[in-house]
């Protein structure tokens, strides 16, 4: 059955869309990521304009949040304080993202950045997460016990405030640039940035890690959010239709990853998932390089 | 008395001779009916295909030369940005771009034989059948002179690629050089506008009469409401899609909350 996308103006498989959903969102349950990184290729490669692939992400991924963040709202598990100095930041990096993104749209280069931003963010992250994920796996087996963060750099910084849901006394500083960065690839990219706020959250800010995924989910909400609200106004370029398709087959999909998750061990999960992102980053990588059948490119925003 | 009349009869028919002789086939019209003026795309748009049955009229007897047909369906006319993959540090990226015009959403041609075969090349030019003819690149850079012809047959290239310009060299049927019929399938991936259906009566690779129709093609229902609202207050649609995806995330851990305490 096919669905005619109104902003995309390309008509697609509606059946394919709800698969892509709800595959996604199988992950991002199984996981606990947003699963952005994923979708946003995948729409791409079946013929989405990147420009209305990455807009409509951002839609999506607030839909997924919200329904994650209802769970740990409910379990006390955000630190709402800290969320908020993040999701300052995160304002300020999705407002230039945006400009950025109009930018690159119009001198033509945004579908490469958008690839290189892909290759350099799921190779780093996942390479680090094989590594961390795999080195956990040993040291459970050795019975070594988990080194906590001690003193760094961080802890010199000015505004310092109380954190008392993560357990912290840090300067506002690095939370708000972390939630800046997130929200500068939230706009390019299409991504909620959990892949790369979680584990700046534990190692790099020492969070409780009880309160991590809450936290980044409260982020992710209001700066998913606020993209959407961006991009529509900026670019023009989120389809609800679309949007509604993904968020259908992604609540679907998150709710069956959860149940699923809960029966498998956490390192073994955590190592798929490093599988599963360089694979993404090796193929996005490999069509960057590799010669291409045809050598002109129509600009799909006149089309 | 009785030689009146005759004189009248010659005479006419002399006047028509010269009338025949002079402007060729000019007594031949073309007569052509739409199957549809109005392409509505629906949620479940998946492709159309616009019939056109039409007729030659004429006063005198058929012309010795093969009468030809020759149908034309274009959409809407916009520039297309166009640009030439380089490889810079390994990776490919997209150089210079180069403005085309003039390029129609989609192209269809449908003839009785090939086209070249039944046009003249002036005739072509005059009247701007052929796929050529319709793009322009009217204003090239410098740089681009050398090249321009790769670039609007580049365009060319990938709309046919995407089955939005195609030939049909035998798309017209021609029932006893008076009555014809022809269908243009219209793809699903159709932008929204104003098309351009135009028919051709040919004799001797020359153009003796032509027909042109519009087919107005519009988005409909829930999509054309996205889209007035997406383009016309981009910050209510911008509020509406966040709300929609709240209301969905909550909704769909409500639900699931119900089913599977």
């Amino acid at each position: 059955m096919n669905v005619y996308l109104p902003i995309a103006q390309v008509s697609v498989d509606a059946i394919g869309l709800l698969a892509i959903g709800s595959g996604v969102g199988v992950l991002s349950g199984l996981f606990g990521v947003g699963g952005g990184f994923l979708m946003t290729p995948l729409l791409i490669l079946i013929g989405i304009p990147p420009a209305v692939a990455v807009a409509t992400g951002t839609n999506q991924i607030a839909a997924a949040s919200f329904s994650g963040l209802l769970a740990h709202l409910r379990r006390r598990t955000v630190d709402i304080k800290m969320g908020c100095v993040m999701l300052f930041g995160g304002i300020i990096g999705s407002a230039g993202g945006v400009r950025l993104f109009a930018w690159l749209r119009e001198i033509g280069q945004l579908e490469l950045v958008v690839g290189l931003c892909y290759v350099v963010f799921l190779g780093a992250i996942g390479a680090l997460m094989l590594q961390e994920s795999l080195r956990a796996l040993l040291s459970v087996r050795r019975g070594t016990p988990k080194r906590r963060m001690r003193h760094t750099w961080i802890h010199g910084l000015p505004f310092r405030m109380r954190f008392r849901q993560s357990n912290l006394y840090i300067s506002v500083i690095p939370p708000a640039l972390v939630g800046a960065l997130v929200g500068l690839l939230a706009a390019i990219m299409g991504v909620g940035g959990g892949f790369i706020m979680v584990p700046a959250m534990i190692y790099l800010l020492g969070m409780a890690t009880t309160v991590v995924v809450g936290t980044s989910l409260f982020q992710i909400l209001f700066v998913a959010a606020f993209t959407t609200l961006a991009h529509a106004i900026t670019n023009q370029t989120v389809d609800l239709m679309l949007a509604l398709l993904l968020i259908v087959g992604g609540v679907l999909g998150a709710q069956i990853g959860a149940r699923f998750g809960q029966r498998l061990r956490a390192e073994q999960l955590r190592i798929l998932l490093a599988l599963i992102v360089l694979g993404v980053c090796v193929v996005l990588g490999v069509d960057l390089v590799s010669t291409p059948d045809e050598m002109f490119v129509i600009d799909p925003n006149d089309a | 008395m009785m030689r009146d009349p005759i004189r009248r009869y010659l005479g006419l028919l002399s006047a028509l001779m010269l009338a025949l002789m002079t402007s060729g086939a000019a007594g031949e019209q073309v007569v052509a009916h739409l199957s549809q003026t109005q392409v509505s795309i629906t949620t479940d748009f998946e492709g159309s295909e616009i019939m056109i049955l039409g007729a030659v009229r004429r006063e005198a007897a058929i012309p010795e030369e093969p009468l030809e047909i020759v149908v034309t369906l274009m959409g809407p006319i916009t520039p297309v940005t166009i640009r030439k993959r380089e490889r810079t540090a390994g990776v490919w990226v997209n150089g210079p771009a180069v403005r085309i015009d003039a390029a129609p959403s989609l192209y269809a041609v449908a003839s009785t034989r090939p086209l070249l075969d039944v046009l003249s090349h002036t005739e072509n030019l005059r009247h701007r059948i052929g796929l050529e003819e319709v793009i322009r690149l009217i204003d090239a850079p410098d740089w681009l002179l050398e090249e321009r012809g790769a670039y609007r047959e580049a365009v060319m290239r990938l709309r046919r690629d995407q089955g939005l310009y195609f030939t049909v060299d035998d798309g017209v049927s021609l029932l006893e050089e008076t009555l014809f019929f022809t269908s243009i399938p219209l793809p699903a991936d159709l932008v929204e506008g104003d098309y351009r259906a135009r028919v051709f009566l040919l004799r001797d690779k020359a153009v003796i009469d032509s027909f042109e129709a519009e087919v107005a093609v519009q988005i409909v229902g829930i999509e054309r409401l996205i889209r007035m609202l997406a383009t016309e207050s981009p910050a209510v649609y911008g509020v509406l899609s966040v709300v929609v995806a709240l209301l969905a995330g909550w909704g769909g851990s409500a639900l699931f909350r119900w089913l599977v305490p």
